[in-house]
């Protein structure tokens, strides 16, 4: 368990703490490798590349896109939700948000 | 050293375990040796000062795992620290508490064999925790294809033939389990990406060897024929494929002795989207030296494919010391190193 943490500490983007979570939708549904999965995030999100592991700027962009915040916030979407406007803002598929979508039909 | 123990080195010889670790990959792989400039950058992450070590601001990459969020309910087996959580607030509380990039979930076997008996459980627990987590969400596990012989599973048990001689009969039976191996990989896959997977992760491929490997390519191949859209990430095993059956080709090519770089060829033409790539920490070698080879293998097999690479970085690969809870100074150093020098897409 240490390791795992001692990993994300030392390499990781920081997950939904920044904009990690979305880099890994890039890579995991476009192949894309690090760099151009970073640009096409960043150019998405109107930021500096430097800016997508910057907490104090990826906090708000978070809030304000209402793509989930790390820390919990009565109302403010997560999970599912969350996934739903990630998928719209990356112009993806996530067949989570996929099947959801279809269970409202 | 490569099993965590601690021990004093002079810079002479970090230098000179640097330099041997990496001829060593060069050597096998037949792949170009490190430059010194890059060896020299090997040393300075190696004899920073500091505990820990991280990658530079703007350097860091996405970290995926192989069931990390099960170390915190499961035993010393999985690398656990047992504290009594359900399996979705383990994989929560990594996602937010830890800020991984992406989670997972798998069976505490963390085989494809014996979670197809329980499909339907894995799958509703895939469902319920897919709903509340935010970042990526994938479904692990190992090929583990010695499950499908006698006497776990109904193939002839071929590691018992070959002693005997009976090489056509050991092939045979790796033949003949590789072919179910790929049917329950392709049947947990499209039974999981019925309810929404986000993500496949294929662990440690190949680890009995080159039908291992193969079945999990032809598994790659069918779920992507029939769930496009299915994420995959496939990793190896080790540098090498093993040549437990010695004739298996994949699209003309030998899978036995496969290095790192030629796997990645493979998993990206059977159509994954990322590659993970395992060198085995020999536990008799330094961090250095282990590090410096596992950074040369890498570099090559990030230059070969299009799709990213991510390094596996658990306990006894990719110079992480082998042992259950691997040293952080150790860790750390690992990981800097194999996102600066060697250019990894992941972890």
């Amino acid at each position: 368990m240490g390791m795992s943490i001692a990993h994300i500490m030392a390499s990781c983007m920081g997950g939904i703490r920044t904009a990690g979570d979305l880099v890994a939708w890039m890579q995991m549904t476009r192949k894309m490798k690090i760099q151009e999965a970073k640009a096409y995030v960043a150019k998405k999100l109107g930021i500096e590349l430097i800016d997508l592991t910057n907490e104090e700027v990826m906090r708000d962009i978070r809030k304000d896109l209402k793509i989930g915040t790390v820390t919990s916030i009565a109302g403010g979407p997560k999970g599912i939700l969350a996934k739903k406007k990630i998928a719209e803002l990356l112009d993806i598929n996530i067949r989570s948000v996929d099947l959801f979508k279809s269970q409202f039909d | 050293m490569g099993d965590g123990e601690r021990v004093w080195m002079t810079p002479e010889e970090v230098r000179a375990d640097i330099r041997d670790g990496s001829a060593d990959a060069a050597r096998r792989g037949k792949i170009p040796e490190l430059s010194d400039e890059e060896q020299e950058r090997i040393f300075a992450i190696q004899a920073d000062p500091s505990r820990i070590v991280s990658v530079e601001p703007g350097q860091e990459v996405i970290v995926t795992d192989d069931g990390c969020s099960m170390s915190f309910y499961s035993g010393q087996d999985g690398g656990g620290v047992g504290v009594p959580l359900s399996r979705m607030q383990a994989a929560l509380t990594y996602e937010r508490a830890c800020g991984a990039d992406t989670t997972s979930l798998g069976h505490s076997d963390y085989s494809y064999k014996p979670v197809k008996s329980i499909i339907n459980f894995e799958a509703n627990e895939y469902y319920n925790i897919s709903q509340v987590s935010t970042a990526p969400f994938f479904y692990g596990a190992q090929p583990n294809l010695g499950l499908y012989f006698q006497p776990d599973g109904p193939c002839p048990n071929a590691a018992e033939l070959m002693p005997l001689g009976k090489i056509d009969e050991a092939r045979a039976s790796q033949e003949r389990a590789a072919d179910y191996l790929t049917d329950d990989l392709v049947f947990v896959g499209k039974k999981l990406a019925e309810v929404g997977l986000e993500g496949l992760n294929f662990d440690t491929c190949g680890s009995a060897g080159d039908a291992d490997f193969l079945a999990a390519l032809r598994a790659v191949e069918k779920l992507k024929k029939a769930v496009p859209d299915l994420p995959i990430l496939m990793g190896g095993s080790g540098e090498f494929v093993i040549g437990m059956h010695g004739e298996l080709e994949y699209n003309g090519k030998r899978l036995a002795g496969m290095y790192t770089f030629d796997q990645a060829k493979a998993v990206e033409a059977a159509g994954a989207d990322i590659y993970g790539m395992a060198v085995n920490t020999v536990t008799t070698e330094s961090v250095p030296w282990n590090l410096a080879r596992a950074v040369t293998y890498l570099k090559a097999t990030v230059e070969a494919v299009d799709i990213p690479v991510h390094a596996n970085v658990g306990m006894g690969v990719c110079g992480v010391p082998m042992m259950e809870q691997p040293p952080i100074d150790s860790v750390t150093r690992v990981s800097k190193t194999l996102v600066q020098l060697g250019k990894a897409d992941g972890l």
